[in-house]
């Protein structure tokens, strides 16, 4: 609407083209240390599995020991690997990072509260370094478990649930995933029974703090909402400091039948974060899982968000806003695995990209055979607001039933000067003006938030990235 | 309050307007009529600042004052208007709060506080009140999903809440209903005083009825060739363009 802008059906645009001089030498430098930390991981593999072994009753421990051997036999990505090619994770690999943090830093509330979502009552499932603070979280076990996997792989009633679940569906072909499984041990355990609607919203953030130069986390989700239970989550990760932080996250989320499965991501970090989300969704029927992913902040931020239907008339969505500017990258990688017939998927992503930041969005929808009446929208709007801005975009439809209803859009655009100079006519200046376009494109993303205290945060948080004071909230 | 003299300006290497001479008095109504493509919106457009416009002659004059080299937000703050063909729609961003930021940044960059939400919102509500404006328009996004004539209606309601020196209307009239178009005209007739001045802008005289210009001009080929009283409307009306030609 604001956007002059064309359908596309695999772009690739550059406002520059970076030539990069004379960095061979770098390269092999980095490449070595790159080996480095791979082997560095693969000693501590041993120390973290001795350290580990009291849950043997489960099949977790070997569990762990295969996807040690894949990411052993692959390693990390590289831009030879397709789903890596716009990516590259070599400068974010350079560093020398501690894998075992100590357990040793007290933060205070207020010191931290902003982060939290702290206009609604909330539990909270908190890390500080990978290490569980039990004095910022508020967990419980009353009807329903939201509380640590630490605490679920070790106590024999979890036995049953974690077998059922745990790594059944994250993937065991990207090595990146396999590094965090074999590393797995921390994270938020969340079980809701069947016929359960938890009140409020459940909180979950890892903390990272200045006590290690530079550190590797790995922490690991696993979230089970039963037949007919509706839960809303928010997942956040924030450096405290400008130390240099990496963190490899893997989520699990299982949909009950008819489940209702609300999860937000806000990722707003420091710009020495980098951030590999992995998130993987299964749904039984009926169910509807959304998944809003926020991505404003961060050094290198790649977000592989998968859904697998395992039953009809299920919906997924998936939305994400990304606003960035500077050397950041945001890449949204996303796959719906439509498997059955009368589904729904519904993808919306917006990219607002400044300076010299990269946008990366490649949108894999499935439809296999028996899918029929299957309905599958994509919609990917980018705004490039500098030269030196980059979005590479791919939608990916394959579609092997015959009586569906698919679409995809992909848009780059500028902004719209007749939109611009209409809004200064009546005395807006510039930048403000800017903004106000810039909200109104991303507009839609927003208005699927169902939290109305966490909407007005987002919009708050985008003026912020905007740089402007509208006198009102958006 | 505005003089414009010998105005010259092209887009994109088009000469469009070649020389204009306008003046236009605290007080007064131009119309500025004439045929598709004689550079009528141009000359709005360029009066309010429009990037892609360029003067190559001439200047515009707002209370001694010259326009050239302004940006649009800063002739918007020295008190120029104009009423959009096609307004923006903008999602997510209420009528209310809209007009709130654009009257508030107007003050500031006269050096004043800005209006408290108190004296605000009467001020909303007696316009709206005004131009027959239901409230819950107020709550919707700027012009999103609006008709034509609900978005011509909401063009005035922000004219008259940022009282311009000099309002331009822009083919206001097109996509207005004989009811919406009263409605509209009575608005800017009771916001007109001796100290702000309108320029009318359209093809038709249809308006003019109902907003009684003081002056008619008409617009051929980036020059005025005649200007007259109402009068000259109706001759138009009567007679059409060609005979000026």
């Amino acid at each position: 609407m604001n956007l002059k802008g064309k359908n596309i059906d695999n772009v690739s645009r550059h406002g520059t083209r970076n030539t990069k001089h004379g960095t061979r030498n770098t390269e092999h430098g980095i490449k070595e240390r790159r080996m480095e930390l791979k082997e560095k991981l693969i000693t501590s593999f041993l120390a973290f599995e001795n350290s580990v072994s009291t849950d043997t009753e489960t099949n977790v421990h070997d569990i762990r020991s295969k996807a040690f051997t894949h990411f052993e036999q692959n390693g990390f990505p590289t831009k030879k690997d397709e789903e890596w090619k716009y990516t590259p994770l070599k400068s974010i690999l350079k560093y020398d990072y501690n894998v075992f943090p100590k357990a040793d830093t007290a933060i205070e509330f207020k010191d931290v509260k902003k982060y939290f979502l702290h206009e609604v009552e909330s539990y909270k499932i908190v890390f500080i370094d990978g290490i569980y603070s039990s004095f910022l979280s508020d967990t419980t076990h009353d009807g329903y478990d939201i509380c640590l996997l630490s605490a679920a792989l070790k106590k024999p009633k979890y036995k049953m649930v974690i077998d059922h679940y745990f790594n059944t569906i994250a993937s065991k072909k990207e090595s990146i995933t396999s590094l965090n499984t074999a590393f797995s041990k921390e994270g938020a355990y969340i079980n809701i029974p069947k016929n359960t609607v938890v009140p409020k919203p459940i909180q979950i953030v890892y903390f990272s703090t200045g006590s290690e130069a530079q550190l590797m986390l790995q922490p690991r989700n696993l979230v089970i909402v039963g037949e007919n239970s509706h839960v809303q989550i928010v997942e956040r990760h924030q450096s405290l400091t400008d130390n240099v932080v990496l963190t490899n996250v893997v989520t699990e989320i299982f949909a009950g039948t008819r489940a209702i499965v609300d999860y937000y991501k806000i990722q707003n970090d420091q710009k020495t974060a980098s951030l590999i989300d992995n998130t993987y969704v299964q749904q039984q029927r009926q169910s509807v899982a959304s998944v809003n992913t926020f991505s404003f902040g961060g050094n290198l931020t790649r977000n592989n968000l998968e859904f697998y239907h395992e039953g009809e008339h299920i919906t997924s969505n998936l939305n994400g806003i990304s606003i960035i500017g500077d050397k950041q990258l945001v890449d949204n990688h996303t796959l719906v695995m439509h498997k059955y017939p009368n589904c729904e998927s519904h993808e919306l992503y917006k990219g607002i990209y400044a300076d010299k930041s990269t946008g990366v969005f490649n949108g894999k929808v499935i439809v296999e055979q028996e899918a029929q009446k299957t309905n599958a929208f994509q919609q990917n709007n980018n705004i490039l607001i500098d030269d030196g801005a980059t979005i590479n975009a791919k939608p990916q439809l394959e579609i092997f039933a015959d009586d569906v209803k698919c679409s995809h859009g992909c848009t780059i655009g500028q902004l719209d000067k007749d939109a611009l100079f209409y809004l200064r006519s009546r005395g807006i200046p510039k930048k403000e003006a800017e903004a106000l376009l810039l909200y109104a494109f991303a507009n839609d993303a927003l208005q699927k938030i169902k939290i109305a205290e966490l909407k007005t945060r987002i919009t708050r948080l985008i003026a912020k990235k905007l740089g402007v004071d509208l006198g009102f909230d958006l | 309050m505005l003089e414009i003299k010998n105005l010259h300006a092209k887009v994109e290497d088009k000469d469009i307007l070649k020389g204009i001479n306008l003046n236009v008095k605290a007080g007064e109504v131009h119309a500025i009529m004439g045929p598709n493509g004689s550079g009528k919106s141009t000359l709005s457009s360029v009066i309010a600042g429009k990037e892609e416009y360029e003067v190559t002659d001439g200047e515009i004059i707002l209370d001694n004052i010259d326009l050239d080299d302004m940006a649009p937000e800063e002739r918007a703050h020295k008190g120029i208007f104009m009423s959009f063909q096609y307004p923006v729609e903008i999602p997510g961003v209420t009528v209310t709060n809209f007009i709130k930021t654009a009257i508030n940044e107007t003050r500031k960059a006269n050096g004043k506080e800005e209006l408290p939400a108190k004296d605000m919102l009467k001020k909303i509500r007696e316009t709206a009140q005004l131009l027959e404006i239901d409230r819950k328009f107020l709550s919707r996004s700027l012009n999103e999903g609006f008709s034509g004539g609900e978005k011509k209606r909401n063009e005035i309601f922000q004219m008259a809440m940022l009282e311009p020196k000099l309002a331009i209307l822009d083919e206001t009239d097109s996509g207005l209903d004989i009811d919406a178009l009263k409605v509209v005209a009575n608005g800017v007739n009771k916001l007109k005083s001796d100290k702000n001045a309108v320029i009318i802008i359209t093809h038709y005289q249809r308006l003019l009825d109902y907003i009684v210009p003081d002056f008619v001009h008409v617009l051929h080929d980036g020059k005025i060739v005649k200007s007259g009283g109402k009068e000259l409307a109706h001759e138009l009306e009567a007679k059409g363009y060609d005979w000026l030609k």
